[in-house]
């Protein structure tokens, strides 16, 4: 069984977000790169367990981006998989970029495609849908839990107020969140070896993009925390209840 | 006319529902044509009424026993094919888990321009371009959509519930219902508190708790005010608290009406899940801790001192003292 797992270069968590170009580009002069947490903590650690455990045969990652994403790419081959390919594109429309990982999961046969739930920049949790959609397979989204045995996979997923178990058959497309794995830290071993490991680099297929981001805003500034003695917490509610009127 | 996705789980409208159908009466109004919404699964027909009284004038309905559990790639042709059939020139998601696998699998059918975590009706000034989250709701993007047919999954308790009266006409119709690759083996329900994506109000706790044994100081307040309970990330990982309770970067992420935080310092990474709360209270004995800075009120002091107090001045307020 091959797995794909689809890796995002996404800003650190603790970046400072602003933007450039009349407010069309994100300022990333400074900023550090990661893989997006929910790809790597979740989608990648999950691939590889079931690798370690004899389900998987083959762990492939797969980026759709510039050359300036391969360092990040060597980043996720460090902490494992077989080999990764990059899609020689750009693109912030999530149906451009699905359709790329769409045909490098057909060209390669993959029975299972892994996203993490969303991307920490765009948010759109929206790449994973539209890559089933495009293979005609079923979708997982917000998967805690995988396990596969004799060609079918068992999963749970988040429903509003809890969780829901279920069976499907692969090939498939799971999304995963918090639950799946936990966060592996590479090792020496693991830095050394991504180094050599191959990361093919494809062009893409031709596709329209169904959407554009125009200009990006901050939210309008806080206008600053109100403080309550903490002698007198009754006032607290009093402005919760008559001001903010939240109670 | 704008089409929206009313969703249902055990023949129940999900509440994230009344503000995707409110948004999408608002939008149909906007663009002068008219709101339907399409119920897939088991329903009684007064609640296919009742969603009339958010302002959508027919409801289209097909009961087929299919649709009673929940696969997205069965969902999804169903929608398309209602959705091409009706002439539905929008298509309106909440972006709860349900409109996360549908929109985009919808968006990928119809190879319609889909936006998620919309926060505002359409500008159509020029095009038709739609505000969302991004970068964890410490900014916005304005997204313009560029196909004919257009999908909009909104952020939930980003544009509110606004009840207009009324009710709608149900249609029965039978819509392509495929046997499914998904079997659903298990449920498994939070019971007795309201799922922390829909709760209004939510107390939540961190390390400065100090300890499980303490989650009382958050119950007694959270029940005391109608709330659900929520906790940091350090929290959930030591196991005082459940995994679902954890809020943050990588945990869920709210938008509650009012969030407390009691004894959580504010990590950037917390604060990415819960900055989109409408009004934020923070608990904090150090009068340093960054989520000061995000907070719309304050109060720097021993919270096992101060959320007692704060839960019985909650109790005066209800009168239940």
């Amino acid at each position: 069984m091959k797995i794909l797992v689809c890796i995002s270069k996404t800003p650190d968590t603790t970046a400072k977000i602003a933007f450039t170009d009349n407010n069309t580009k994100f300022a990333d002069a400074g900023v550090q790169f990661i893989v997006n947490p929910y790809d790597e903590w979740y989608a990648l650690v999950r691939a590889l367990e079931l690798k370690e455990a004899g389900v998987a045969s083959h762990v492939t990652l797969l980026t759709v981006g510039a050359a300036d994403a391969e360092p990040i790419m060597r980043k996720a081959l460090a902490i494992g998989g077989d080999d990764a390919i990059r899609v020689n594109a750009e693109s912030s429309d999530s149906f451009y970029i699905a359709s790329q990982i769409a045909a490098v999961a057909t060209e390669g046969s993959y029975d299972l495609v892994l996203t993490g739930k969303e991307t920490i920049d765009y948010n759109g949790s929206s790449i994973g849908g539209m890559v089933a959609e495009l293979l005609n397979q079923p979708f997982v989204s917000l998967a805690t839990k995988l396990d596969i045995a004799g060609g079918t996979a068992s999963l749970s997923r988040e429903i509003e107020g809890g969780e829901e178990k279920l069976e499907t058959s692969l090939p498939l497309v799971v999304s995963c969140q918090k639950g799946m794995a936990e966060q592996r830290i590479p090792n020496m071993k693991g830095i050394m070896g991504a180094r050599t490991k191959p990361l093919a680099v494809k062009e893409p297929v031709a596709v329209e993009a169904l959407t554009t981001v125009v200009s990006f805003e901050m939210p309008p500034a806080k206008s600053g925390v109100k403080l309550v003695s903490a002698d007198t917490p009754e006032e607290l509610i009093r402005l919760l209840h008559e001001e903010a009127k939240v109670i | 006319m704008v089409l929206i996705f009313a969703d249902q789980a055990d023949g129940q409208i999900k509440k994230s529902t009344f503000e995707a159908l409110s948004y999408g009466s608002k939008l149909a109004a906007q663009l002068g044509t008219t709101a339907e919404a399409v119920v897939l699964g088991a329903v009684d027909n007064a609640s296919l009424e009742a969603l009339g009284n958010h302002g959508v004038s027919k409801v289209h309905h097909d009961a087929n026993a299919a649709f009673n559990q929940f696969d997205a790639q069965v969902y999804t042709k169903a929608i398309a094919a209602l959705a091409t059939q009706a002439g539905a020139k929008v298509i309106v998601f909440s972006s709860n888990t349900s409109g996360k696998a549908l929109a985009p699998r919808l968006s990928a059918n119809l190879k319609a321009g889909l936006v998620s975590g919309a926060i505002a009706l359409p500008d159509t000034s020029n095009g038709f371009v739609v505000k969302k989250n991004v970068f964890s709701a410490k900014a916005y993007a304005n997204v313009q959509l560029l196909t004919d047919v257009k999908i909009i999954a909104l952020s939930p308790n980003a544009f509110g519930v606004h009840a207009t009266g009324g009710t709608a006409a149900v249609t029965a119709v039978s819509l392509p219902a495929d046997s499914g690759k998904i079997k659903v083996t298990a449920v498994e329900k939070v019971t007795g508190t309201v799922p922390l994506g829909e709760a209004e109000l939510v107390v939540s706790g961190g390390r400065g708790l100090k300890g499980p044994e303490n989650w009382g100081l958050v119950e007694d307040l959270a029940k005391a005010m109608g709330a659900s309970t929520a906790c940091s990330r350090p929290v959930a990982d030591a196991h005082w608290r459940p995994h679902h309770e954890h809020v943050g970067q990588t945990g869920g992420a709210i938008a509650p009406n009012l969030y407390i935080a009691i004894g959580i310092s504010g990590a950037i990474q917390h604060l990415a899940g819960v900055n989109r709360s409408k009004t934020i209270v923070v608990i904090n004995k150090d009068p340093e801790a960054p989520f000061f800075k995000a907070a719309d009120y304050g109060i720097v002091g021993d919270a096992f001192d101060v959320v007692p107090k704060l839960t019985e001045a909650v109790k005066k307020l209800k009168g239940i003292a």
